[in-house]
């Protein structure tokens, strides 16, 4: 038999300046390795020709330019195989020929060098904010990668969604501090340094704020006051799809990016984690009209943007421009991205970043039956991937409770954290939505269950939990925007002074809302989600809107776990509890009936009265129980669980329900106690005197266990 | 420094020598006498590397290509790597598969 690479179609049969090709596989699109050279595919509309430009690594001129010949054209696809190139030190773009008519929605340029939209790893920001190079003729160059990791016996976890604690980060905030102890801070190999600490506090899945190639000098500039530089810190701005982000890498100067990031996913893997990607799929880094032309824009503007009808640029996003999600081929390509980061990188779920805007017609309207979800919803591919939305956009869309899931899709819950601030800043009025909060939202998922919901009170966007109760107001001056930038909805409360104090009485009462506030989290059905760093008091003094500070403003303090041990052990503790009581974890919603026939409800809602809930207008007391007979919609037995959340000003007795005849009441949670005798840990909890009445302290918060 | 390689296998120890720079132009090279050895079936596979002083991807993957080639029965040593070269290992993560030590046999 002929081995694989004598084969003719792997043989040359073009010869130009001593390059060897032939007419490549149009399918897969991007660069491909085969035997003896690579297959480049690429897809234009309307360019009218088009030229493979190839480079030494790093080099600004490139070493030859090859056109593609008509007949390596098949239908709208441009495919050539180009034969002994050196993988590794190869970049390569486009030239793409054709017409310049805005209004038509074309825009092509062959002066211009462009990046392949399928490229799966980009150089150019191989070490983060090095040289921008400027004035590069092409700054953002596409590369091959050796796609043959070893995964050993690697796979997606497949967690239970409803045993889910996420865990929200970004990969260079979380150890770039030089308190955080680890080698290579700020990078992929720094995260993996941390696999402990994730193992200690309890979470199972961490959710890595965007790792795609982006392009952190984007945007930058001096803070007119202070000349600080400010960046695209954050990321939600992506040059490519298929490429993490080399300068998360340690050894992204090497090219290694890959190896790094899948390392960090085998051994997170290892420790029993899942890793979530934020992806960004509304928007690019090119901006609107006055924006840059770096691949889509042109490669084939009219098919990946949505356009008006005088050729400029939708922006849903708010960013310049709105990826066109529902075009043929643009869905194609989402698909074959998270398929390749599926399948490649064995990444565990997604939540995607504006999600709305996925559900959006060509024209900017809202489509009732969303071709892209629902072709990720019955993916095979994607068939175990927790798929989650963000389900609002900046064009208005606002879709929490009603974003088309095809039985698949869970949203980010901002129901629950606008709720939950409410509340626990002593707001009336609350109490109804609280009880369908702490539920699993089943008001706005009643036929979804309670993991359609990922609960959360804070993430990237918004105040940290600590500052959530140091600041009635934003802080966001140092943005250099004049403090217009970030949301003034932030239902937060300085409990009696804005920002630092040495008050002890104004300190302690934001340590307990912030264990108020934990607690409620861990205590709700549906998915529960920590931002990196509020399990340790967290601040950015006020900014609620870091997305573009590299500084300590970001960076996760490390010393704060000393600082502030008592939110981390009482964090511990609550994340234990729930992954030690299934009737905390259940899929479906409750029945709010006995149909165990354990003589209790599955949830009970109680008030000062037991049995007996104060729904009021002037209520700012809520309790409820589990059943423990219900746990798991119930197929497993557990202990009873009672909480009982107090935001009055004072301390109120509760009286207990009774339990069965042997039980007893045992406290595991007492947020209104001195640090660490707030809280009992698992299978210790202490048993109380009086089994029937418990005085829950001002804004304060108990968690009971019968047993 | 241009690449340099040489190996032996004897008492079922495999013992290759590399020098200069491990990239995508000389991996090949590497490949071809981890094909040559696996034949003989070593118990171990021995890398002298102290004057080895660049290990690109291509070369990393050589070493996951001979982990697969020799079976999980078969350690692999890497005897001196250079600091450059154990730095790479570690934030790869690749270290996980080899042993580094100062000498063969200890």
């Amino acid at each position: 038999m002929a081995e694989l690479d004598s084969r003719i179609d792997y043989a040359p049969t073009h010869e130009m300046n001593g390059i060897k090709y032939r007419r490549g596989h149009v399918l897969p699109f991007g660069g491909t390795m085969v035997p003896n050279g690579v297959n480049f595919s690429i897809y234009s509309s309307a360019a009218t020709a088009c030229t493979l430009v190839l480079f030494k690594k790093n080099e600004d001129i490139p070493y030859t330019e090859i056109e593609f010949p008509q007949e390596f054209r098949i239908g709208n696809v441009y495919s050539m195989i180009v034969f002994d190139l050196d993988y590794e030190n190869l970049e390569y773009g486009y030239r793409m020929d054709g017409p310049f008519d805005p209004v038509e929605g074309h825009r092509f340029d062959k002066n211009k060098i462009l990046s392949d939209p399928y490229a799966k790893a980009i150089g150019g920001r191989d070490t983060w904010l090095g040289d921008p190079k400027w004035d590069s003729p092409f700054p953002f160059r596409s590369k091959l990668v050796f796609e043959d990791f070893d995964w050993e016996e690697d796979k997606p976890l497949e967690i239970p969604t409803e045993d889910l604690i996420i865990y929200e980060m970004h990969v260079r905030s979380f150890t770039r501090h030089s308190s955080s102890g680890v080698k290579n801070k700020g990078t992929f190999a720094g995260t993996r340094e941390k696999i402990q600490y994730f193992k200690e506090l309890g979470v199972n899945c961490i959710e890595l704020m965007p790792i795609y190639e982006f392009d952190e000098w984007e945007h930058s500039k001096k803070h007119p006051d202070t000349g600080e530089l400010l960046i695209n810190y954050w990321g939600y701005s992506t040059l490519n799809f298929f490429a993490p982000k080399a300068g998360y890498a340690a050894t992204g100067k090497y090219g290694m990016q890959v190896d790094e990031l899948k390392t960090l996913i085998k051994e997170l893997h290892k420790n029993g984690i899942e890793v979530f990607l934020d992806v960004v799929f509304n928007h690019t880094a090119e901006g609107d009209h006055r924006g840059p032309s770096i691949s889509f824009k042109g490669i084939d503007n009219k098919t990946y943007y949505m356009l008006t009808p005088e050729g400029y640029y939708y922006n849903f996003s708010g960013t310049g421009n709105t990826l066109n999600c529902n075009h043929p081929v643009v869905r194609n390509m989402v698909l074959d991205c998270l398929r390749y980061w599926a399948s490649e990188y064995h990444i565990d779920g997604f939540r995607f970043d504006l999600a709305a805007i996925l559900g959006r017609a060509q024209d900017g309207s809202p489509l009732n039956n969303p071709p892209l979800l629902e072709s990720l919803a019955y993916d095979p591919i994607l068939a175990k991937c927790k798929l989650i939305a963000e389900a609002w956009d900046a064009g208005g869309l606002y879709q929490v409770g009603s974003f088309p899931c095809y039985g698949r899709w869970a949203e980010w819950n901002g129901k629950y954290r606008d709720t939950i601030r409410k509340f626990l800043k002593g707001e009336e009025a609350l109490v109804g939505e609280l009880s369908q909060r702490v539920q699993g939202s089943p008001d706005m998922y009643l036929s979804r269950g309670a993991t359609a919901g990922i609960n959360f009170i804070t993430c990237h966007d918004g105040f940290t939990l600590y500052d959530l109760f140091a600041y009635d107001y934003k802080h966001n001056d140092a943005n250099g925007e004049n403090n217009n930038d970030g949301g003034n909805d932030n239902d937060s409360w300085n409990c009696g002074w804005e920002g630092e104090t040495s008050d002890p009485g104004i300190n302690y009462l934001r340590h307990k809302q912030i264990k108020n506030a934990l607690t409620i989290l861990m205590v709700s059905q549906g998915v529960p989600m920590i931002l990196a760093g509020d399990e340790m008091g967290n601040t950015q003094y006020g900014n609620n809107n870091a997305y573009c500070h590299d500084s300590e403003l970001s960076w996760l303090n490390w010393d704060l776990l000393k600082s502030n041990s008592d939110l981390f052990y009482f964090a511990k503790h609550v994340i234990s509890l729930r992954h030690a009581h299934p009737v905390l974890r259940n899929k479906y919603h409750f029945q709010n009936r006995d149909y165990k026939g354990s003589g209790y409800p599955d949830i009970s809602f109680h008030g000062v009265n037991a049995w007996n809930a104060d729904w009021s207008d002037s209520s700012r007391v809520f309790a409820f129980m589990l059943d423990g007979n219900h746990a798991k919609n119930g197929f497993l037995t557990d202990d009873f669980i009672y909480v009982a959340m107090n935001m009055y000003w004072d301390g109120l007795p509760f009286e207990l329900p009774m339990l069965p005849e042997g039980k007893s009441w045992h406290v595991s949670v007492n947020t209104e106690m001195p640090p660490m005798q707030d809280f009992y840990p698992v299978s210790q909890e202490l048993k109380i005197e009086n089994q029937h009445s418990f005085i829950v302290g001002p804004r304060s918060i108990i968690v009971l266990i019968g047993k | 420094m241009s690449f340099k390689i040489k190996s032996e296998v004897a008492d079922s120890v495999a013992k290759i020598t590399l020098e200069g720079s491990l990239d995508s132009a000389s991996a090949p090279l590497f490949q071809e006498e981890i094909q040559k050895v696996a034949g003989q079936s070593p118990k171990d596979m021995v890398l002298f590397v102290s004057e080895l002083e660049f290990m690109a991807s291509a070369g990393l993957r050589m070493i996951v290509f001979a982990k697969q080639k020799l079976g999980p029965n078969v350690q692999i040593f890497l005897v001196k790597p250079q600091d450059l070269i154990i730095e790479t290992l570690q934030m790869t993560g690749f270290i996980h598969s080899v042993h580094i030590v100062d000498k063969y046999p200890a």
